[in-house]
């Protein structure tokens, strides 16, 4: 079987598997990193929302082939360590906002308003309501709220 | 948000005391056995609303007390506090509130309460089903008991090591302190203060005036876990050998496998390990979950009709008129009317239906998040031919339920593939196969009369006509079980259960509420709130319409009519919280609405923009509509043990409510739902989630606990139909509103399942 390497939270992995799985099943069913969860497998509910190069993306989309060795999958599991922490900021907010229900979704959701934080501040300027209007993460427990309070309390520890 | 406190009525009531036991065992063990005495025993019937001194919470409550007594907390010697809830945590946050109940009693930390969820327990019957916002009322008592009696015996085991009389002592963070400011902690006393002997002990509980925990809002115990990822939900768990499993479901409703062309074909696959029919569908078993997906997506099937075939909307629409239960003549006073349908929708939550399961030849083990894991124990060692005994159920922590978890649809089958193939297995429900073939909230419709005159509303009916509701999950059986002290003669459960959850809290006359269901061909379930939000909502926008014709404002027309203070408080604060009556642009309105269940009363204050440049927004693949902009709720559960984590709960219930109003349903078609992604069914997503929202916790008035996971869906529903109607001028009377217009392409049946998109790197922002 082929084999496909690539970078996943700092480290080096190589796996030997077909290159068309796409990479939620290979992070999850072969890698054990289980913080991307499955909630559609067709990029719709971001419940598996990870970075790769520091850009949100979803594993459940992307077959394992398309990566590059050099490419640095972060999962939930990694984002403290890519502020040296032991919690990133984000985190923080969410504990600080209790956000969680479930929790099924909220690594997809802290995933995602990491990436728009950085997004926006490349952009030069500040969270609006449309921009959390536009993260389209479901949460069924309905935290939609307590989301955007977080997001915007983490984006101004970033 | 406030959260009162009222020692008063501890004095009032005199200090109770409870009996429990310390259990002979290594180190501390306290049990509790008794919980106040069941008030269902001997309740008249002074009138003829059943809910006033009867509902649910109640029924629920009494059955569970027999077998209370058997839930023990532990003190460890590493000075944790350990307790296996016989409950399952679903997002409502009861392992915090647990945790809250422990650490007050006993003076510890939260952090050093270990709260862990209970494997299936038959010898508790009644006590292990998670449902009817039923858990803290249940367990209030039993489990503070357990744990103040573990207090006593630490308490006496102190006075013993520090030789200090026991008044002497006092409790704080986990030590005990003597007046000399000597401590000592609970964990170097954990093995001392055990017993040799079961015996009972009579135990007092902190009164209310000096609780330190209770009643003030926490954050929840599992949020670190849930926000690093280390949270275990049943995929999350590393079974050996367990590997990812599928099912190649019916293109309609529970239709059946008639054969399969390519099974060898199929086998041979890439990371495929076993493919094998099952009476739901057709089995994969791979090394990948992706791979599980071509697989099924390979599989060539012949299936039999299932349970609805040819149905639709439509057609069930027919069923329920024909199934309507009469109005009754009209009476010689002015009426108000009005009927409302209700579609199906789906109580999927964003977990799958999952299960693990090892068979083997005399033994088997299941790990799921299961409200009713009894039931389950019992149908699975049923399905497998072996005796419960030999079933270990492991309750799991879930991604939320909504209904779906009374059931235990995936560990059945899970169990049956293990069966057949003699491996274990990591099956898991395609989101398709969640939406097409997952539990539903039934269509329903309802008809509402009331007959006024002057200033007085002489009568109120509602006929609620609604396709069958599955509770065979071991609800029913509470319910069936207690039915003999039930005021409510030989009618069925679901007749009873609706009687149960229905309260009438408006002086409205001589009230009927009756139910009538029809059709169980479809996969049901009691989705959040069951009944209330349709039979609220349809209430609540006939309200709106009788205050109109008797000239008042609906706020002041729903406070006129409130039977007691509690409700009008309530009311009261939504509308002077969310400013009642200001004056709002065109296209734009505010909508109020109230509604009491679970020992609870709730009001719901929100304002609606159906303005056209609102409606139209632009967002990619979803539905966008009309939106709230500002939702107000005031609720008072009489005492919340946790109010940070009754806001929660609130605040889940009021993005419910505003689904069910405005955007999510099912569609029926041809004994199919079209839906099969969440771009499909539009759950409330941030696009449509109110940017103001205000939750208020009423000072509590009560000294019991009230359960709450649910019961803000009805108000908030309500509240927005209600909204919407004023805002644009005409009561709407379908729901969810959009239910007409297909905002979506449907996906194929077969395959059941679509392929994953492949062009993920393109997406990367
Ligand atoms: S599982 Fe990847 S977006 Fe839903
Ligand atoms: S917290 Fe449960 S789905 Fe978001």
């Amino acid at each position: 079987m082929p084999e496909h390497t690539f970078r996943v939270n700092g480290e080096q992995v190589t796996v030997d598997v077909a290159g068309d799985v796409r990479l939620l099943w290979v992070l999850r069913d072969i890698l054990g990193i289980t913080g991307p969860k499955y909630g559609c497998g067709i990029n719709v509910c971001k419940a598996c929302t990870s970075h790769i190069n520091g850009r949100a993306v979803n594993p459940c989309a992307i077959p394992v082939k398309d990566l590059r060795p050099t490419d640095e999958v972060t999962t939930i599991e990694g984002l403290p360590a890519t502020v040296g922490e032991d919690l990133h900021p984000m985190q923080q907010a969410w504990l600080d906002h209790d956000v969680a229900q479930c929790g099924y979704c909220q690594p997809g959701q802290i995933m995602a308003a990491v990436a728009l934080v950085r997004r926006v501040a490349a952009e030069g300027r500040e969270i609006t309501d449309a921009d959390l209007d536009g993260l389209r993460n479901i949460c069924r427990c309905g935290t939609y709220f307590r989301i955007r309070e977080a997001v915007k309390a983490g984006a101004e520890n970033m | 948000m406030t959260a009162g406190s009222n020692g008063g009525l501890d004095e009032a009531i005199g200090r109770r005391r409870f009996l429990g036991y310390v259990l002979a065992a290594p180190t501390l063990v306290a049990a509790a056995e008794l919980a106040p005495p069941a008030p269902a025993a001997d309740a008249r019937l002074p009138s003829p609303e059943l809910t006033e001194l009867l509902d649910l919470t109640d029924v629920m409550t009494a059955a569970a007390l027999p077998t209370s007594g058997l839930i023990s907390v532990e003190v460890n010697p590493d000075g944790t506090v350990s307790f296996a809830l016989p409950r399952v945590e679903v997002g409502q946050g009861i392992t915090t509130s647990t945790a809250m109940l422990i650490a007050e009693e006993l003076a510890v930390p939260l952090e050093r309460v270990r709260v862990t969820l209970a494997d299936a327990r038959p010898e508790l019957v009644f006590n292990q089903l998670t449902g009817g916002s039923n858990t803290t009322i249940a367990t209030y008592t039993p489990i503070r008991v357990a744990a103040a009696i573990a207090r006593l015996r630490l308490l006496a085991a102190a006075a013993a090591e520090l030789g200090s009389a026991v008044t002497d002592l006092t409790m704080k963070a986990g030590m005990i302190i003597d007046r000399s400011g000597g401590g000592i902690d609970i964990g170097a006393l954990a093995e001392k203060a055990a017993s040799t002997k079961t015996r009972q002990v009579a135990v007092e509980l902190t009164p209310r005036g000096n609780f330190a925990v209770i009643g003030r809002p926490h954050n929840r115990i599992d949020a670190l876990d849930a926000v690093t990822g280390r949270k275990k939900f049943t995929m999350d768990l590393d079974i050996p050998a367990a590997k990812p499993t599928m099912v190649c479901r019916p293109p309609t409703i529970n239709g059946t496998v008639g054969s399969v062309a390519n099974l060898a074909e199929v086998r041979t696959m890439p990371g495929v390990t076993d493919v094998v029919v099952i009476s739901t569908g057709v089995a994969v078993r791979a090394e990948t979950f992706g791979q599980c997906i071509d697989a099924v997506r390979a599989l060539k099937v012949s299936w039999k009709p299932g349970t609805a075939e040819g149905k639709s909307d439509e057609s069930v629409l027919r069923e329920l008129e024909a199934a309507e239960l009469p109005l009754g003549l009209r009476p010689p006073a002015p009426t108000v009317e009005g009927k409302f349908t209700f579609y199906f929708r789906s109580n999927s939550a964003l977990e799958p239906n999952c299960a693990v399961a090892d068979v083997r030849a005399d033994c088997a083990e299941i790990w799921a998040a299961l409200k009713s894991p009894i039931v389950a124990q019992r149908t699975i060692a049923a399905k497998l031919g072996l005796p419960p005994s030999r079933v270990a159920v492991h309750v799991t922590e879930g991604g939320g339920s909504f209904g779906r978890k009374l059931f235990f649809d995936a560990a059945l089958e899970a169990a049956e593939v293990s069966q057949k193939i003699g491996k274990p297995v990591k099956l898991m429900w395609h989101r398709a196969d969640d939406s097409r073939q997952g539990r539903t909230h039934p269509m329903a419709t309802s008809r509402v009369r009331v007959a006024y005159a002057g200033g007085t509303v002489l009568s109120y009916k509602q006929r609620h006509t609604s396709v069958s509701t599955d509770l065979g999950h071991g609800l029913g059986e509470i319910i069936t079980a207690m039915a003999a002290r039930l005021p409510v003669g030989d009618i069925g459960f679901s007749q009873t259960f609706f009687h149960l959850s229905q309260a009438m809290s408006y002086r409205f006359g001589a009230s009927s509420q009756l139910l009538s269901e029809t059709d169980k061909g479809f996969n049901t379930g009691s989705m959040r709130n069951v009944y209330s939000p349709d039979v609220t909502c349809a209430r609540e926008l006939i309200v709106d319409q009788l205050a109109a014709r008797m000239g008042k404002d609906p706020y002041r027309f729903r406070h006129d009519f409130l039977r007691d203070d509690r409700s009008r408080a309530v009311l009261a604060k939504v509308a002077e919280a969310g400013g009642w009556g200001r004056p709002m642009p065109v296209g734009t309105a505010q909508g109020i609405a109230f509604h009491a269940e679970y020992k609870a009363v709730s009001a719901a204050l929100v304002e609606i923009d159906c303005r056209p440049e609102t409606v139209n927004r632009p967002i990619r693949d979803g539905v966008t509509g009309p939106r709230v902009t500002k939702a107000v709720f005031a609720v008072d559960v009489g005492l919340a043990v946790n109010p940070r984590g009754l806001e929660a709960q609130v605040m889940g219930c009021i993005m419910d409510g505003i689904a069910l109003a405005l955007t999510s349903s099912l569609h029926l078609d041809n004994g199919h739902f079209l839906e099969a992604s969440w771009d499909n069914y539009f759950y409330t997503r941030q696009w449509n989630t109110p940017p103001e929202l205000q939750i208020i916790i009423m000072p509590s008035t009560s000294e019991e606990p009230g359960g709450a996971g649910e019961l803000g869906v009805a108000a908030s529903m309500a509240a927005v139909a209600c909204a919407y109607g004023r805002a644009t001028g005409t009561m709407p009377t379908s729901f969810p509103i959009n239910h007409g217009t297909l905002s979506f392409v449907p996906k194929p049946t077969v395959p059941p399942i679509p392929q994953s998109p492949a062009d993920g790197l393109n997406g990367a922002r």
